[in-house]
């Protein structure tokens, strides 16, 4: 199984996710720069996250604008699993392929800490590997996340079953005081309408081996493995 | 000519940075604030001496990298 990973100038994360993707399917992915205009053919492509342009204009904004990125739009088009983490959450919302924006977080502060995340929907090809309802461990680490979207665009996402996950506590309760960065309705992941991209915020890049503090993340990875084989 | 562009938060659209900026102003005795709101302000130096082709150009600009418009608002002045 073939993956890629693109790489922007002041991404920092990319090794983290060649880690998770190589543990998942047994093969190192292609790492693709940004300023490339062709993708080499393969099952999934991954956006990781760091800070993209130093974060300027606005996070995400230009790398969404890079050569690279009218392929990647390609992909998602014809139905390539992609995973867009952090600031690559970022760059699809700003490159249109995913809705929504991603604001500075409500308490103004950077944060960097694990959180529980509650698994909102167990059939999409990220999450066939956990159960619905099931809360997990994920670090997160980002100074934008607080999910911005029009409340029909809202209701349209949680109609179609398209939140994957949501800020909560250890018992999974979804509320404003487990809201960790003021994020609408406490999003912390959305997929598009077909199903095949993914953004989220935390990382479950770094939750894939004991030594990271969990390994939470692992069957992400392997649900993308699962669903394209 | 110059143009510029003024990108707000549209209405609506919390602006957690605007409230940190109004509190610190109230701390520091500017009690007659009511409300703050943060933008940015963009100059640019363009070629060409055409305001409707230029306001035009700008404003395309603007759709597509100045301002995100799912969140902000933009206003152009030429100059």
């Amino acid at each position: 199984m073939k993956s890629a990973v693109i790489l922007f100038p002041g991404i920092n994360r990319e090794n983290d996710a060649i880690a998770a993707l190589e543990q998942a399917t047994g093969t190192k992915p292609i790492v693709v720069w940004h300023g490339e205009t062709e993708l080499p053919k393969t099952d999934i492509i991954m956006v990781p996250g760091g800070f993209s342009y130093g974060d300027y204009l606005r996070c995400g904004a230009m790398a969404a604008k890079s050569p690279i990125m009218r392929a990647v739009a390609d992909r998602a088009k014809a139905g390539v699993t992609i995973l867009g983490v952090c600031n690559g959450f970022q760059i699809l919302t700003e490159a249109g392929l995913l809705p929504g924006a991603l604001m500075r977080n409500a308490s103004l502060k950077f944060i960097c800490k694990n959180t529980h995340l509650k698994i909102e929907n167990a059939d999409t090809r990220f999450t066939n590997q956990y159960k619905v309802g099931e809360v997990v461990d994920y670090p997160v680490a980002h100074h934008d996340g607080n999910f911005f979207a029009d409340s029909e665009t809202l209701d349209r996402l949680e109609g179609e079953g398209r939140v994957i996950l949501r800020y909560c506590d250890a018992d999974g309760v979804v509320d404003p005081k487990t809201n960790l960065n003021g994020s609408q309705r406490n999003i912390a992941g959305i997929i598009n309408e077909a199903g095949n991209v993914l953004g989220m915020m935390p990382h479950p890049e770094n939750a894939i081996d004991p030594l990271h503090g969990g390994t939470d993340g692992r069957n992400l990875f392997k649900s993308l493995v699962e669903a394209a084989s | 000519m110059k143009a510029r562009v003024h990108v707000t938060l549209k209405n609506g659209v919390l602006d957690p940075q605007g409230k940190a900026v109004h509190h610190a102003l109230q701390g520091l005795g500017f009690d007659g604030v009511n409300d703050v709101r943060q933008g940015k302000f963009i100059e640019l130096e363009l070629d060409g001496t055409d305001a409707a082709k230029a306001e035009a150009e700008v404003k395309e600009m603007c759709e597509k990298l100045l301002a995100n418009t799912v969140i902000e608002d933009y206003s152009i002045e030429l100059a």
